[in-house]
């Protein structure tokens, strides 16, 4: 049963409200306080993550949250990208991070504008982001998948965590 | 709480104090700021993230963008974070490898700040 259902245009300025939304919900739901920031950086990732499908792709659909608290507490963002694109950046290959510093901007010919240059470096960045995140969310949430939303297009990222201990039986190792 | 940016002048570093939320809304304001300091002429470049109270991807590909700029100019950057939740996002990402990170902006802008994270000729 859902507990929380937020809704939000794909602008980062919203994620912030995701993020502030999930530890909230968090709270309510009786997860230990030892894992709220935890908890705010993979919301804050997973919506990250499909509002940038969403502007890549220029959808202006919503990103979708929901917060259930059903023993465990469980955070699914979906996204609305096609599903090969929106599967490719979930999962790439993890890079050593000393071997970013040494990937070259993926523009770099000769007659570079300034304004190209940027751009390149931004999406360099962009690139370097994209590995961070998955080795966040990878590394911060034990339980978490990534899978084809149930209704029509887009990704579904799935985190679980315990909530409050005794609810959903023994607590977890 | 959104971002807030200071910079000043330590020991011939420039020390960009940062304060707030870097996050994929604020990390925009965080890159253009860093650029700004390398095309004023900064090669000596400190972020101190000691009152940054959340960090996320988005920061981290702009903090690895501003030390390839100025490794690229045979400058160098170097972070001011002892923040237990900040540090265990470097160290997740592998970024403790990639990053010089001090305790404070007194050791970042001593002489011979390069540590163990600083991977020596990755200039190139």
């Amino acid at each position: 049963m859902p507990t929380v259902r937020l809704s939000f245009t794909p602008a980062p300025a919203h994620v912030r409200t995701a993020r502030l939304v999930g530890v909230a919900v968090a709270r309510k739901a009786g997860v230990s306080a030892d894992l709220f920031d935890e908890i705010r950086l993979a919301v804050g990732e997973a919506c990250s993550r499909a509002v940038a499908l969403h502007r890549r792709h220029g959808l202006p659909d919503l990103v979708d949250v929901l917060l259930e608290d059903d023993g465990d507490f469980t955070i699914r963002v979906t996204d609305r990208a096609p599903i090969d694109a929106a599967l490719g950046p979930a999962l790439p290959d993890l890079l050593d991070p000393v071997a970013l510093l040494d990937q070259s901007p993926p523009l770099t010919s000769h007659n570079v504008t300034p304004g190209d240059a940027a751009g390149a470096e931004a999406a360099s960045e962009e690139a370097v982001a994209v590995n961070m995140r998955l080795a966040l969310l990878a590394g911060l949430v034990d339980e978490i998948s990534v899978r084809p939303a149930d209704d029509g297009p887009g990704t579904e990222v799935r985190m679980t965590w315990p909530a409050a201990s005794g609810r959903n039986g023994a607590g977890r190792p | 709480m959104e971002l807030s940016l200071s910079t000043r002048t330590v020991a011939g570093h420039r020390v960009l104090e940062v304060s707030g939320e870097i996050d994929v809304y604020t990390a925009p304001q965080l890159r253009e700021r860093l650029i700004a300091l390398v095309e004023d002429g900064a090669r000596k470049v400190v972020v101190d993230l000691s009152r940054v109270e959340f960090l996320d991807s988005t920061g981290l590909g702009v903090l690895v963008g501003a030390l390839k700029r100025l490794r690229g100019v045979n400058g160098d950057l170097a972070l001011v974070c002892a923040q237990e939740r900040l540090l265990k996002i470097f160290r997740i990402t592998g970024l403790d490898r990639v990053f010089t990170i001090c305790e404070s902006v007194d050791a970042a802008t001593s002489d011979g700040n390069s540590g163990p994270g600083a991977p020596a000729g990755a200039a190139g």
